[in-house]
């Protein structure tokens, strides 16, 4: 891990080995436990204010904004099998690290990707946050409810499902280390699905 | 049609009202075989009922009892390898009236049970029981009371297809030359397989043969892939090779790169010259994928010499390989087209993993899958998704019934483009529309013919 700390993550990947999965995997197994839950209002405020800026800064298209919510080595994860599944052996809807999550941004910038020409339009309505503690007390989970309502080509099209949020708390404040994305209909045909969910 | 045939189908429709003489010419096609829902109805029996069709992979089904649900056409099935490990394609349709009896994706079951009445079968279409029998004065066990089944299956190395035709050439016989492809794509693989590993899956608001028509495209590359062109090479400086599909760029008739048209409707595109032959080339050309550097130096560390040919695995092979009408094979996926409707098409990019029984990776298939999930979702997720658009929007724009044709006639009349082998296998450079020539050849030979579509209800082993 010492020689991964020298690398840039942005242009390289060096964080993305078999301790980062297994590491990943079990984070996002059997976490949501009632007697996990936190009750701590504060802190409740502080991961909602950190799930509806991210919501607010998509919805608005200032992805370059977004992306500074996450922590330099963090995963976009949105996979193609209910419960997640095991990103090793399954294809992900989606599983960006940081430099796919720029190569990602990069590409929507580029006047050519025609999935979004024009650029469609969201309203994300994030709700039903609820907070659950870890056996590290800089590190929380984070489950929500989502309904992402998207305008493409003049039509209406909708996202929902639940995101489980990963954050630690760094040195300047809570990042996203892990978004995972699960929607309702993830092993279901979807329809363009080139937004960040 | 005889009286007899009009009694067992009452409903058959009249062979044709199109003239498909008319819509299909040498080096255009009418828009209304992308739009017209007579049509569409009339490729599910002509073209759906009459070829092998796809139906599923062994991986997906690999223990007797284990079954995937698929679709023929528009005819919802069930593949099984039932009880005595035969693999069946039954009809997911219960006799009595009518509703599917499977609504799992996916499973292991010996017997399927209607929702609606209650009547069972067992996995090989047999008829197991109905509730309160003594309600009924018929034979329970004639077999007009078995679910109905495709009559034909049979694999090609793990691929599994149907087919309703009786008069249809055997499996291998209708692939032909297509099968070296596609078994050369096989043979890169230890043991010369693949397993299925779950999908991106995606759907378009388009005719499902614009997908196919974009399938051996090489003239589209660089124009609709131009935003995931430009992100794969993002970082490339210096004297770093170009990545991903840059092959393309510069003027790709006058390069490597070539297309085959073999019959059948099915083509080939090969760029794999496009690459030194060395182990290790075709990584090079990777774009950046997670976790890749710290994969590739663990390889390299614990494999030595032996890591190139390892990390070739986890990369994507190029080649196109297009089996009419819903199978291709690209990079490492195994592309599925579904017709949903004349303007709704499903695509289903199965991701496959490296099975490695024998040893040949060095005990690395783990590492070598990690890395391979990751290469694969890229395109689906920048490139694939733009091509859909197009798609889209070429349906949109068809709607303008007056302006009536679509054209396909690059390289046509062009004389040295285009030579012919003794078996009639055509090749081309990579932008030239000669496969969608030839495809539409051998769509207006089935349009203008009536298969004599047949279902069993036998259960007989093989």
């Amino acid at each position: 891990m010492t020689e991964a700390k020298t690398h840039d993550p942005s242009l390289t990947s060096w964080y993305v080995g078999e301790d980062f999965y297994q590491d990943l995997v079990d984070a996002f197994t059997d976490w949501q436990t009632d007697e996990r839950e936190v009750d701590d209002l504060a802190l409740r405020d502080t991961c909602r204010r950190l799930l509806e800026k991210e919501a607010r800064l998509l919805d608005r298209c200032r992805l370059e904004d977004w992306l500074a919510l996450y922590a330099p080595e963090c995963v976009y994860w949105v996979p193609a099998t209910p419960h997640g599944g095991d990103p090793r052996r399954e294809i992900a809807v989606s599983f960006d690290d940081r430099r796919r999550l720029e190569d990602r941004i990069f590409r929507l910038r580029n006047d050519f990707a025609w999935s979004q020409r024009p650029q469609s339009r969201t309203a994300r309505l994030v709700s039903n946050v609820t907070v659950f503690a870890t056996g590290d007390r800089a590190e929380l989970m984070v489950r929500s409810t989502f309904l992402t309502t998207e305008l493409q080509a003049g039509d209406k099209r909708t996202y929902t499902g639940w995101y489980g949020h990963r954050l630690r708390r760094l040195e300047d404040g809570w990042r996203i280390v892990v978004k995972q994305v699960n929607l309702i209909d993830c092993d279901r045909n979807l329809r363009n699905p080139s937004i960040v969910l | 049609m005889t009286q007899d045939e009009a009694a067992r189908r009452p409903n058959r429709l009249p062979t044709t009202q199109y003239d498909y003489d008319a819509l299909i010419h040498e080096d255009r096609v009418h828009q209304s075989l992308y739009t017209d829902a007579g049509i569409f109805r009339e490729e599910m029996r002509k073209v759906f009922g009459a070829v092998w069709v796809y139906l599923a992979h062994e991986s997906q089904i690999p223990k007797n009892n284990d079954f995937v649900t698929s679709k023929l056409g528009l005819r919802p099935i069930i593949v099984v390898r039932d009880n005595a490990g035969t693999i069946r394609a039954l009809y997911n349709r219960c006799t009595h009236r009518g509703a599917t009896i499977c609504r799992q994706p996916s499973g292991s079951a010996r017997s399927f049970s209607c929702p609606y009445h209650g009547w069972s079968y067992f996995n090989t279409g047999q008829l197991s029981g109905v509730p309160w029998p003594e309600g009924y004065g018929c034979d329970f066990s004639d077999p007009k009371y078995n679910l109905a089944q495709v009559p034909r299956v049979a694999s090609y190395r793990g691929f599994i297809f149907g087919t309703l035709n009786p008069d249809a050439p055997s499996l291998e016989d209708y692939l032909g030359p297509v099968r070296q492809p596609l078994d050369e794509w096989l043979d890169r693989h230890p043991g010369g397989k693949v397993a299925f590993c779950d999908a991106n899956r995606l759907k378009f608001r388009g005719n499902w043969k614009l997908l196919y028509d974009n399938s051996c495209d090489g003239y589209h590359v660089i124009f609709s892939h131009r935003s995931l062109l430009a992100m794969e090479n993002r970082l490339v400086a210096g004297n770093m090779p170009e990545k991903g599909m840059a092959f393309y760029k510069n003027s790709p008739d006058d390069g490597p790169i070539y297309l085959k048209y073999f019959g059948n409707g099915h083509h080939f595109k090969d760029k794999r010259a496009t690459v030194e032959k060395r182990p290790g080339a075709l990584w090079e050309i990777e774009g950046p994928h997670p976790g890749m550097e710290r994969y590739e130096a663990a390889l390299r560390a614990r494999l030595g010499e032996n890591a190139d040919a390892v990390l070739d695995l986890a990369s994507s092979e190029p080649v196109n390989i297009n089996v009419f009408p819903n199978l291709h094979i690209l990079g490492n996926h195994v592309q599925v087209s579904q017709p949903l409707s004349v303007s709704e098409t499903d695509t289903t990019w199965w991701g496959t993993a490296v099975v490695d029984e024998n040893g040949a990776l060095h005990g690395e298939v783990d590492a070598v899958n990690a890395l391979r999930m990751r290469t694969q979702e890229s395109f689906p997720n920048f490139g694939e998704v733009d091509d859909l658009m197009n798609f889209e929007e070429i349906q949109a724009g068809l709607a303008a019934e007056e302006d009536e044709w679509v054209y396909m006639h690059r390289g046509l009349d062009v004389p040295g483009r285009i030579t012919t082998d003794a078996d009639g296998v055509i090749t081309g450079p990579s932008t030239d529309e000669v496969f969608l020539r030839e495809t539409y050849k051998y769509y207006r030979q089935l349009m203008t013919a009536e298969p004599d579509i047949a279902i069993t209800r036998e259960v007989a082993h093989d």
